[in-house]
């Protein structure tokens, strides 16, 4: 069986990497992603993995190699944070536009300027249109696990597409948190051989990779993108029942916290969720029926299952640790869409969005607790103040 | 028009590179692409495929080469060939041919495949300089072709970091208050290749097909980056006739416009040395981007662009260690 270890998130990441033994990793350093690309390099060095190293001179080189050496047919990894995922951004839609299969830590961080290195999701929300898959971790546990199924989700013969895995800059990257490393072997197997399709390398079929296309096709092709990622909501679910009985953890399409008989929830992405789920218990211990929804594949976002989940409640709050300016927050659309096609007008929770803990400000058990004594005050008839506010701010 | 190449010159290399063998062999850029009727980019592509017996794996820069010939289910590359973006035909072909040397040594692919990256000067010159760099200080094993035309072609005809000195483009255009068109001189980017301490630099041109496959076939034979600079003539922008480019290619190559030479391991020679250095004029006169400079009160520039090419040739003779002339 596995093995309990005092890990970072980062090394946890780069343990998941490890076990996938992939055959290229292109990376590049960025705070706080770095100490992943750092420990792998040394795993190569070392012998430990059979991988073959792109030291790339960017991140846009990174992911345009990441994109060269996954065409030409082999597992692919690389990783990245914040302005190294936005320099990634037009390669983004080409990894996917070309069903690479490229799996991708993303430990997230702010976006300059003001310049500033702490966790925040502005990074990936604003991926989360360029074709690839998202899962979104509240810990190292499920930063590792994620990891792992990522290359089976990635690779799967009716997807093959990349994927990014989320994890809260410092808050998880760098904290020593308990989990369990699963052993080599099973997670070898689990994983299983890369599979090749259609391969650049393939010297006998020669192939082109990337063609112009116009008007004439480019929007079928377009729609048909957006039907393979549809794909990956079973493909997901599968995949984390077979995981569940190599590891025993349960993971789904999104996590729900005492939300059946909830009447109010929070609806929160990663680390967040923690503190949140306490602050939970807490309030149920003071009579207020409060529950919570983690997100964890936002990407394709299976707006019906959370739609189902969230529509008998009273009253939602959506915390963004990204924002919109002069929008609403990211997850607060996606999540007001899945509520209005699941409830309908005139029916289903109150919503209100907070944006919190942007550039790594806290987010405190008392933000928590307002919101959901807020949330119990428009459950009970009270009026929404605002439907976008900021919390946790120095005023 | 004269004949684009000299007779005896052509005899005595076709005896070098054994042209017939050439001329038999199967063409892996075909027809069919959709470049322009008398474009130098498909002969660029052609001779280098034409040198290359080994089998080879192509990337490709977005630009004119990259949106004609492979435009939907149709695609003149007979090899596998992988376009992704603009800025980074090197980056892309690095990731290849890193998954390439992984699974060889995995026993899963044969040795001695060939990476070919090729890219316009706006792809190599500019916007794809830091990815090329970088490819070239990794030392990963791959050619580097640049088909340089000077601008921005496919945008339409935009100046770019390599497009000479006085150039009418249409973001540098020969204008009332500017009547010069590109102020400034080229980009030198052979001499940026080699200051990267890469093992092969060279420029060539189609007009002096024996040197430009012998350059590409010694390129094959070393190990690690190479990068070979070609002059890719462009009707549309250079506004010329249709039927010139290999006369053109000639004319650049005999007024020392785009001289050619080699550094390998930084010993730089003179490959081809025209029996007798033509006056730059005599490459720019039929071209009607340099028609601006044709008038008295441009005189200046145009002794300019001549400074240039004598400054830059009598460098070379220098450094590879010919009498200057």
């Amino acid at each position: 069986m596995g093995k309990i270890v005092a890990v970072t998130g980062n090394e946890a990441v780069a343990n998941a990497l490890r076990q996938a033994n992939p055959d290229v990793c292109s990376l590049y350093p960025i705070t706080p992603q770095t100490d992943i690309v750092q420990r792998f390099s040394s795993f190569v060095s070392n012998g430990v993995v059979d991988t073959e190293l792109i030291n790339a001179e960017s991140e846009h080189s990174a992911m345009s190699a990441a994109i060269g050496a996954a065409a030409a047919g082999g597992r692919v990894i690389t990783a990245t944070s914040s302005q190294g995922l936005a320099l990634m951004w037009e390669m983004l839609h080409i990894a996917s536009g070309m069903n690479l299969p490229i799996v991708m830590p993303l430990v997230n961080r702010a976006l300059s300027a003001p310049l500033n290195i702490h966790g925040d999701h502005s990074d990936g929300m604003g991926a989360r249109d360029t074709g690839w898959i998202q899962l979104w971790s509240e810990n190292a546990q499920e930063a590792y696990d994620n990891t792992i199924m990522a290359f089976r989700i990635a690779e799967h013969k009716d997807l093959r597409l990349p994927a990014m895995v989320c994890m809260d800059g410092f808050i998880i990257s760098h904290s020593i948190e308990r989990m369990e490393y699963l052993d080599d072997q099973p997670v070898k197997d689990f994983i299983g051989p890369y599979e090749q399709v259609n391969p650049l390398l393939d010297l006998q079929h020669p192939k082109s990779f990337g063609p112009l296309i116009l008007t004439d096709l480019y929007h079928e092709y377009k729609r048909l993108q957006h039907e393979i990622i549809g794909r990956a909501k079973n493909i997901v679910l599968q995949v984390s029942d077979e995981f569940a009985k190599l590891s025993g953890r349960k993971y789904g399409l999104f996590e729900s916290y005492r939300l059946e008989d909830a009447e109010v929830a929070l609806v929160v992405l990663n680390s967040a969720a923690g503190t949140s789920k306490d602050v939970v218990d807490a309030m149920r211990d003071k009579g207020i029926k409060a529950g919570l929804l983690k997100p964890r594949l936002f990407r394709p976002f299976p707006y019906e299952e959370v739609g189902s989940a969230l529509r008998h409640l009273k009253a939602v709050c959506v915390l963004d640790r990204a924002d919109s300016y002069g929008g609403y927050g990211p997850m607060f659309m996606e999540i007001s869409s899945a509520i209005y096609q699941a409830a309908g007008t005139g029916s289903g929770p109150r919503l209100v969005n907070k944006i919190y803990g942007l550039g790594g400000r806290d987010y405190m058990p008392e933000d928590a607790g307002k919101v959901l004594v807020e949330l119990d005050a428009i459950a009970k008839g009270a009026s929404v103040k605002a439907v976008k506010e900021y919390i946790g701010v120095r005023e | 028009m004269e004949l684009g190449y000299d007779v005896k010159e052509l005899l005595k290399w076709s005896a070098e590179t054994k042209l017939r063998q050439l001329s038999r062999k199967e063409e892996l850029f075909t027809h069919g692409h959709r470049m322009c009727a008398g474009c130098g980019a498909p002969t660029v592509v052609k001779m280098v495929l034409m040198a290359t017996d080994y089998p080879a794996v192509a990337s490709n820069a977005t630009g004119c080469l990259e949106v004609s010939s492979c435009i939907q289910e149709f695609t003149a590359w007979k090899i596998p060939w992988i376009h992704t973006a603009f800025e980074n035909a090197a980056a892309t072909l690095s990731g290849a041919e890193t998954m390439y040397r992984a699974l060889l040594k995995k026993g899963k692919m044969p040795e001695n495949v060939k990476f070919i990256a090729f890219g316009g000067d706006g792809g190599t010159y500019d916007i794809g300089l830091q990815s090329l760099s970088g490819a070239m200080e990794r030392r990963h094993d791959m050619l580097y072709i640049c088909y340089d035309n000077g601008a921005y072609m496919n945008t339409g005809i935009q100046r770019s970091s390599a497009t000479p000195l006085g150039a009418d483009t249409t973001t540098s255009p020969a204008g009332s208050a500017n009547p010069a068109g590109k102020v400034q001189p080229r980009k030198d980017l052979t001499r940026i290749m080699a200051a990267h301490g890469i093992p092969y630099a060279a420029q060539a041109s189609i007009s002096h097909w024996a040197d430009f496959i012998r350059k590409v076939r010694k390129a094959h034979e070393i190990k690690g980056p190479k990068f070979i600079n070609v002059l890719s003539p462009c009707n549309r922008g250079w506004r010329t006739a249709t039927d010139n480019s290999v006369q053109l290619s000639r004319l650049a190559v005999e007024t020392c416009y785009w001289p050619l030479y080699e550094i390998e391991d930084g010993k730089l020679t003179v490959t081809v040395k025209p029996a007798q250095k033509r006056p730059v004029a005599e490459f720019m006169k039929p071209q009607g981007r340099f028609k601006h400079l044709f008038v008295p009160e441009n005189a200046g520039m145009l002794a300019r662009v001549q400074e240039e090419v004598d400054r830059n040739w009598q460098r070379l003779l220098r450094e590879s260690g010919e009498a200057a002339e």
